[in-house]
């Protein structure tokens, strides 16, 4: 950043330095030739003694998204701090960037590079078009030097960033075990599940509700539509609400998010259609409330306070409001099912409810609760994916500690 | 068509989402961003159905004189109260900032300071040593909870005893964090990310769509 | 006629009404808050980081607070903000701040404003207030590009590039560093779409319960410290040697969490006891 403002300090001082030309007549440019010519005859300057950089080339940047061309150079042997006590000699004090879209003529100061620096980026290359640099090296006395020219050079943008390839391996690797696998699944192989006490108190749950008149209270959290835990929400809904259908129960869902609620009224609505009774969906159960996280709490809390729900349901997102929810729900002496992949809610949830649905076994609800071969097969895809990790980690470990640094590398994601 | 359509365009959009994170070029970053600008259209539309259906849903409960009505009132009085604030202004002493710091601010305070009396509540009850990990999680939770305050280190303290160091409440409280519980969390995450994927690609490709009727 | 049972000391703690539980923390709340009595606070090496990092800047640059908390967790993360403000101010750096918490955005106006009179410091010049923008994670990833596109106007309505602090302060390449006073899931777009994408130095202030959840984010080097609750801020107000609210906040912390211990041991020791005279009950049937 520094760099940035000094440079472009610099060059705004250049060019006002550069402005009074413009205000000289041109026949005033006589003399004072002439005078430069005597001070010369009479003091000659001494010969230029910097050097330029070297191995200076020119690129166009990869990975990016075009308009930039990359410049990379030696340093020049002058750019350097000189020892106590030595003589100095000539100094570097800046680079200069020139830049011209023809090889011999119109190069023109694009930008100044600070000493030390052996790499630019020109980010105002149009794409398509080809550009010749040069570096300029200055120095203290005010000599210069430059480089040959390099080019041409065109600015482009990447279509895939080579730097995530090793992401894009493991997406289709992991992504094409899970279709296998729901392919196996689908061609009959028997899949175990293991038993999931959240999932399995569900009906229970339900059953409570109708024995005891009261409704149940689903709360979706506080996150949006694409939230993975809201979609797995979503899921749940749609299962509670077909059984709470059968049973002439009450489903009562508050909603955080417009979007959600939107989404959550068609779900409880086709469930209630689903299970034959399309009569009971009322829309006002499905209902926004805020998005405002303490007055959506105030809000569900006066609910569950007010209607004393047999059941509650904690299914989403959820942040700091966990705990006011669920330590209500307890004073209220509902049952109370939770489930969220926000990790640090998980322990206040653990302390206030009666069963809590950990990470991903939030994920698995849909599979568990509906034991159809498709998503077994996801889940058996998690697994396999989880292996995966497991022998990698130790694998990693092993070659950061013996020093295999090729495969370490080769994970390293910019 | 009616849940094919949308599921070709869920296929759609979400493999191209997938994709476009692996590309840098700018067409590709001028999609991504179009989208988002579509997300917050449809935000917006979103916010306004869901005032509408509050509002109907609080003027009907008022003309059916529902139980709880009153609260209806409190509801309809706030929300049109703020918006109508609004229009004198909202810089520093305005009607609306001053009902923001009047009203809003020591409400909300106060709700978030009930998580005080919660936690006290629900530790007392939770945190009992019916078995063995049951008490490890008991005595890290006193470890912790020692070690987050100053009172902690006056308590127990960091002890050295010639060249052998005794660890404090606060050292040992700040092992258990940054190793088994960072240990524990990460599992976690590898967890909830594979199962995040998973569950995207079902819902990309159609396996499951819960958000297009069940 | 039925004996009545009389009930023993263990079954009244097992039993024990909540709202007995809310009255021993209101006290234990409520005694050290009047009567504070200074616990010693030692300084951890994540704050410590902070501090050493604003330390190091050099007058003019600048800082880049984006302050997302309402006022549900001001106790905690205000004391924070007021110590963080008064340190860039007392060392003159420059302060772009915003709030990308709705419900924060008047909050946040009032403390910047505060701790700017108290240094003499010029709107416009020496601080900017950016306001509030929603979508949180598109305003991170639009700022790293360009602030004028999520923020064309600031705070007050006035164009970015007739505020001589912004007029070449272009993107997150111009601050020296961001930190975020957090207490939203904005914290995770900070990490992913801010930091993760344009490589800023981040660090991270937050409420305590959420700040576990970011340690390693210290430990991966994407963020360079944290200032954790009211106990942070403590140690950041004893560095700075200014400030004392969340020093008083730590005695009543300190007190609340030996109550709970108390209660939480209390409540094992009756569990304990009822077991044991449940099982010799069994054993004499």
């Amino acid at each position: 950043m520094l760099k940035r403002v000094f440079t472009k300090e610099v060059a705004g001082m250049r060019q006002n330095q550069h402005r009074w030309y413009r205000s000289v007549p041109p026949l005033a440019l006589i003399p004072a030739l002439y005078l430069v010519f005597l001070v010369s005859a009479f003091f000659p300057l001494p010969s230029a003694a910097i050097e330029p950089p070297t191995a200076l080339a020119a690129y166009d940047t990869p990975n990016d998204p075009g308009g930039s061309i990359t410049l990379t150079w030696e340093l020049s042997p002058n750019d350097r701090i000189p020892e106590i006590g030595e003589e100095p000699g000539v100094l570097l004090l800046t680079y200069g960037i020139l830049r011209s879209p023809h090889p011999q003529t119109g190069f023109n100061e694009i930008d100044i590079v600070l000493p030390g620096i052996s790499e630019y980026t020109d980010d105002t290359a149009d794409d398509g078009v080809s550009f010749y640099y040069i570096v300029e090296a200055r120095g203290d006395d005010r000599s210069t030097a430059l480089t040959p020219v390099v080019g041409p050079v065109k600015a482009s943008g990447q279509v895939f960033d080579t730097r995530k390839t090793v992401l894009l391996i493991f997406m289709i690797l992991f992504g094409g075990s899970v279709l296998f696998l729901i392919q196996r699944a689908r061609a009959g192989k028997e899949l175990y599940i293991r038993p999931i006490p959240g999932l399995a108190a569900v009906d229970e749950a339900i059953g409570r509700a109708t024995e005891m008149g009261r409704p149940i209270l689903f709360v979706p959290g506080l996150g949006v539509a694409g939230d993975v835990a809201t979609l797995a929400a979503f899921t749940m809904l749609g299962r509670i609400a077909h059984k709470t259908a059968e049973y002439q129960t009450n489903v009562r869902v508050p909603c955080y998010d417009p979007m959600v609620m939107t989404i959550a009224q068609d779900v409880v609505k086709s469930a209630y259609l689903d299970a034959g009774y399309p009569d009971m969906y009322k829309e006002d159960d499905v209902f926004f409330v805020t998005q405002d996280q303490f007055s959506y709490v105030a809000a569900v809390n006066g609910l569950m306070i007010r209607e004393k729900p047999a059941t509650n349901f904690y299914i989403g997102k959820f942040y700091a409001e966990s705990l006011i929810l669920a330590e209500t729900g307890n004073i209220a002496g509902s049952i109370q099912i939770a489930g969220t992949d926000e990790i640090i809610q998980i322990p206040f949830f653990v302390a206030a409810c009666d069963y809590t649905l950990i990470g991903e076994e939030l994920y698995a609800a849909s599979a568990y609760l509906s034991r159809e071969p498709p998503l077994l097969g996801t889940l058996k895809g998690q697994d396999w994916g989880k292996a995966a990790m497991m022998i990698l980690i130790v694998l990693g470990v092993l070659a950061a500690t013996f020093g295999w640094n090729a495969f370490v590398d080769f994970f390293a994601t910019q | 068509m009616k849940r094919e359509v949308p599921l070709i365009i869920t296929m759609v959009t979400g493999l191209f989402l997938a994709l476009q994170y692996y590309s840098p070029h700018r067409l590709s970053a001028h999609i991504y961003e179009t989208l988002m600008d579509w997300l917050i259209i449809v935000g917006v539309f979103a916010i306004m159905l869901g005032i509408l259906g509050l509002l109907r849903q609080h003027t009907d409960k008022l003309k059916t004189r529902e139980r709880n009505w009153p609260y209806s009132i409190a509801l309809l009085v706030g929300l049109f109260g703020m918006v109508i604030l609004g229009f004198w202004g909202q810089g520093m002493g305005s009607p609306f900032v001053q009902a923001y710091f009047t009203v809003l601010n020591p409400v909300q305070a106060t709700m978030f300071a009930l998580l005080a009396f919660y936690i006290a509540s629900a530790a007392y009850r939770s945190f009992r040593g019916r078995s063995v990990l049951a008490s490890i999680l008991l005595i890290s939770a006193i470890i912790v909870m020692l070690g987050r305050v100053p009172l902690g280190e006056i308590i127990w303290p960091t002890v050295k005893i010639g060249s052998i160091t005794i660890p404090g409440v606060t050292a040992i409280s700040d092992w258990l964090l940054n190793v088994p519980n960072l240990a524990a969390k990460r599992a976690i995450y590898v967890g909830l990310g594979l199962g995040g994927a998973a569950t995207a690609l079902k819902v990309v490709l159609g396996i499951e769509a819960p958000h297009l009727r069940g | 006629m039925a004996e009545v049972h009389k009930k023993h000391w263990y079954e009244h703690m097992l039993a024990i009404d909540r709202r007995i539980l809310y009255l021993f923390v209101f006290i234990a709340v409520l005694v050290p808050a009047l009567f504070p009595f200074g616990l010693p606070i030692k300084i951890t090496p994540e704050v410590q980081a902070v501090y050493d990092r604003i330390e190091a800047m050099q007058p003019g640059e600048i800082v880049m607070f984006p302050l997302e908390y309402d006022p549900s967790t001001a106790a905690e993360l205000e004391p924070m903000a007021f110590a963080m403000l008064r340190h860039a101010f007392s060392r003159n750096l420059r302060v772009l701040a915003c709030c990308l918490s709705s419900t924060g955005v008047s909050l946040v106006e009032d403390e910047i404003a505060r701790v700017a009179r108290e240094y003499d410091k010029e709107y416009g010049s020496d601080y900017v207030y950016l306001g509030y923008q929603p979508y949180p994670a598109i305003v991170i990833m639009t700022m790293g590009e360009n602030f004028r596109t999520p923020f064309p106007l600031d705070y007050y309505g006035t164009s970015l590039d007739s505020l001589p602090m912004m007029k070449k302060t272009k993107n997150y390449d111009d601050v020296s560093m961001v930190f975020t006073i957090n207490a939203t899931s904005g914290i995770d777009y900070w990490i992913i779409y801010g930091q993760g994408r344009y490589k800023f130095p981040l660090g991270l202030g937050s409420a305590a319960v959420m700040a576990t959840n970011y340690y390693q984010y210290v430990q991966s080097g994407q963020l360079f410290g944290i200032i954790s609750g009211l106990r942070g801020a403590a140690e950041y107000e004893i560095l700075i040697g200014q400030g004392n609210v969340a020093r008083k906040g730590m005695d009543v912390q300190s007190v609340a969490h030996a109550l709970i211990i108390i209660f939480i041991l209390l409540g094992n020791i009756a569990f304990l006891v009822e077991r044991r005279r449940a099982r010799h009950l069994t054993e004499e049937a």
